[in-house]
């Protein structure tokens, strides 16, 4: 089983190189790519130096180039596609079709993978991009419960790659615009969920604190409470006549516990989120994570996550608390 | 430009569903789109009360198009899937990539769910039988221009023109959560709201609509006043999303907008008061989608 980390820049990707990671993923420097943040990503000289760190110690480098571009924007993608072809990527991550196509056929030795974005959620999607675009990967959204996603994989020769670990959708991935609603700007189109220039922090007398998107109250909190990046479906808000966490509260996702049964369902990678965190987070998810899946490959009968690996996850989740989210029917 | 009616995205009695087709087999709705599209837990109307639904709709003269899931996750649902495209004689609207695959070969349309951004998409699906293509929402007039400019002339385009946007499907029920049930136990509470339930701010603004596992735009996604323009765009069908009441009238304003006998304006006036919490047209300015712009 592969451990496929995040590196938002070049300290991160070496800190997931060095702390066991088998891939990274990165992207480049624009919305070509589902991480649009001021400050990370990489630029011409970071990505040489980047893959040559990797390949060195023989590990592979994905590039996510995983939103959508519309007729005014496709030549930065076509540009972004044919700079993934030329310099030595291990994978290219792709959502839109016309990106998919037009890798396929300009770059015919490329390994191409679905991205989440692609929001394949049946084996009859995956296996369609197998067919038309010879995809060697997809990465499933995290709407599939664990019996759902075994019997995807007995239905495709395609690898699945699930994510293991870090900040949770709670809708299923590429077709979600609650925040292009609010703010005009989606993963999709933008390649960032609630932007950072919609977002306002307003501090109160009292202490406590509002969040806002684009003016829209998303959450409020008292002076004892910690507040959450103002994500929509972590928000608080009214719904007949409660207040509360309406669609999911801040939370990350942690599937450790589940790892024997990913092994047993025939799961190739885990894909740990987070490329927007920091050099610190990455190196210390991949460390817990490396660790667990070697003990697991050791003796999968055994295992069980260890407390202090738990607690280190913990300690870097969304509001300190995790989920195992919609591979756990309950919490569906 | 031709009217339909997208398929029912809430949850209605049989009795309902069958009456609310029934008052409108005769108005100037030129397409139907039938079945359930959000969620496959919903039973009130079985695969085949569905199909004989539309052999009556087709009886009186309508195109009827059936419609697939946004959000396909059990392997039920891909057997359902099989049945609706394998059906060989009704086109059918695709409502993600898994009813793409299924449907290559055939006539079909892409729902707004399929993420059709650019020409080069368009193109490949119509390679593989696209005959008609719902632009995702959160595309703005500018782009749809370019996309018209560009499409293959074999492919028609429908714009979804009126009703809440669907914003989001999860794996989760809103609706169950709402009442602290899990979805495995929802009880089909969505049934008690048949237009879903309003989601508001801490400040009492209104917001979202919560539909079982799909989130809606509280306010209604409205293009009438638009009209004028957009008979000059080239657009083929504008889609009317069915909300629980008034939908009879609503299509009239509608058809005698594109047929000249009302103005835009009176139109739109008299549609504001049949509709709840409002308004809003920012995705087709190129702006935030809950916003709103005088034309």
């Amino acid at each position: 089983m592969e451990l496929v980390c995040p590196a938002g820049n070049l300290p991160s990707l070496k800190a997931a190189i060095d702390n066991g990671a088998d891939a990274v993923y990165i992207g480049f420097k624009d919305d070509t790519n589902a991480r649009h943040f001021a400050g990370l990503n990489f630029d011409e000289k970071k990505i040489q130096q980047g893959i040559e760190y990797a390949h060195t110690k023989n590990r592979k480098v994905f590039l996510a180039l995983n939103t959508y571009p519309q007729p005014s924007g496709w030549s930065r993608w076509q540009k972004a596609v044919d700079h993934a072809g030329e310099i030595n990527i291990d994978s290219l991550i792709i959502a839109d079709l016309g990106v998919m196509d037009y890798a396929r056929n300009r770059w015919p030795d490329l390994n191409l993978h679905l991205s989440v974005q692609g929001s394949a959620t049946s084996y009859e999607a995956v296996n369609f991009y197998q067919r038309h675009f010879d995809i060697k990967r997809v990465v499933l959204p995290r709407v599939l419960s664990l019996k759902q996603v075994k019997q995807l994989v007995d239905n495709t020769d395609v690898g699945i790659e699930v994510f293991g670990f870090g900040s949770l959708c709670v809708m299923v991935e590429g077709r979600c615009i609650l925040s292009s609603y609010a703010t005009g700007d989606s993963p999709n189109t933008f390649g960032a969920c609630s932007p950072a220039k919609a977002v306002e922090w307003i501090d109160k007398p009292d202490g406590g604190m509002d969040t806002r998107l684009n003016g829209l109250l998303v959450d409020r909190y008292n002076a004892n409470e910690n507040a959450s990046y103002p994500t929509i479906c972590k928000g608080r808000f009214n719904v007949g006549g409660n207040t509360y966490h309406a669609l999911e509260e801040p939370t990350s996702l942690n599937t450790l516990e589940l790892l024997p049964e990913l092994f047993d369902a025939g799961v190739q990678a885990i894909k740990i989120e987070g490329r927007q965190r920091s050099p610190a987070y990455v190196a210390q998810v991949t460390r817990v994570w490396r660790d667990a899946i070697d003990l697991c490959q050791q003796n999968k009968d055994t295992f069980k996550p260890k407390s202090d690996w738990m607690q280190e996850l913990a300690k870097v989740s969304e509001g300190s608390q995790t989920t195992l989210g919609a591979y756990h029917r309950p919490w569906q | 430009m031709r009217l339909s009616l997208g398929s029912i995205l809430y949850y209605w009695s049989k009795d309902d569903t069958l009456a609310f087709y029934r008052d409108l087999a005769d108005s100037p709705v030129e397409i139907f789109y039938l079945g359930e599209s959000v969620c496959s837990k919903r039973k009130q109307m079985r695969t085949q009360d569905w199909f004989e639904l539309a052999e009556e709709l087709e009886s009186k003269g309508k195109e009827v198009v059936l419609s697939t899931l946004a959000l396909s996750e059990a392997d039920s649902d891909i057997k359902t899937l099989h049945r609706i495209c394998d059906n060989n004689h009704f086109m059918v609207e695709a409502n993600d990539m898994g009813a793409v695959s299924l449907l290559e070969g055939k006539a079909f349309v892409s729902g707004h769910s399929v993420n059709t951004y650019n020409q080069h998409t368009i193109k490949l699906l119509s390679e593989l039988g696209l005959k008609r293509w719902v632009m995702p929402l959160e595309l703005s007039k500018d782009t749809l221009a370019d996309l018209l400019a560009t499409k293959p002339e074999t492919v028609e385009s429908e714009i979804f023109a009126f009703g809440r946007i669907p914003l989001a499907y999860s794996a989760r029920c809103y609706t169950a959560r709402a009442h602290n049930l899990q979805k495995d136990d929802c009880q089909y509470r969505c049934i008690d709201y048949p237009d879903g339930m309003l989601l508001n701010t801490q400040e009492d603004q209104k917001f979202l609509n919560i539909n079982g596992i799909q989130t809606l735009s509280a306010q209604t996604y409205n293009l009438l006043p638009e009209l004028d323009s957009m008979k000059t765009m080239g657009i083929d069908v504008l889609r009317l999303s069915p909300q629980y009441r008034h939908m009879d009238k609503i299509i009239d304003l509608f058809d005698q907008c594109i047929n000249n006998k009302l103005s835009t304006e009176d139109a739109s006036n008299q549609l504001e008061k049949l509709t709840s919490s409002g308004s809003c047209n920012g995705y087709w300015y190129g702006k935030a989608g809950i916003e709103s712009k005088a034309s």
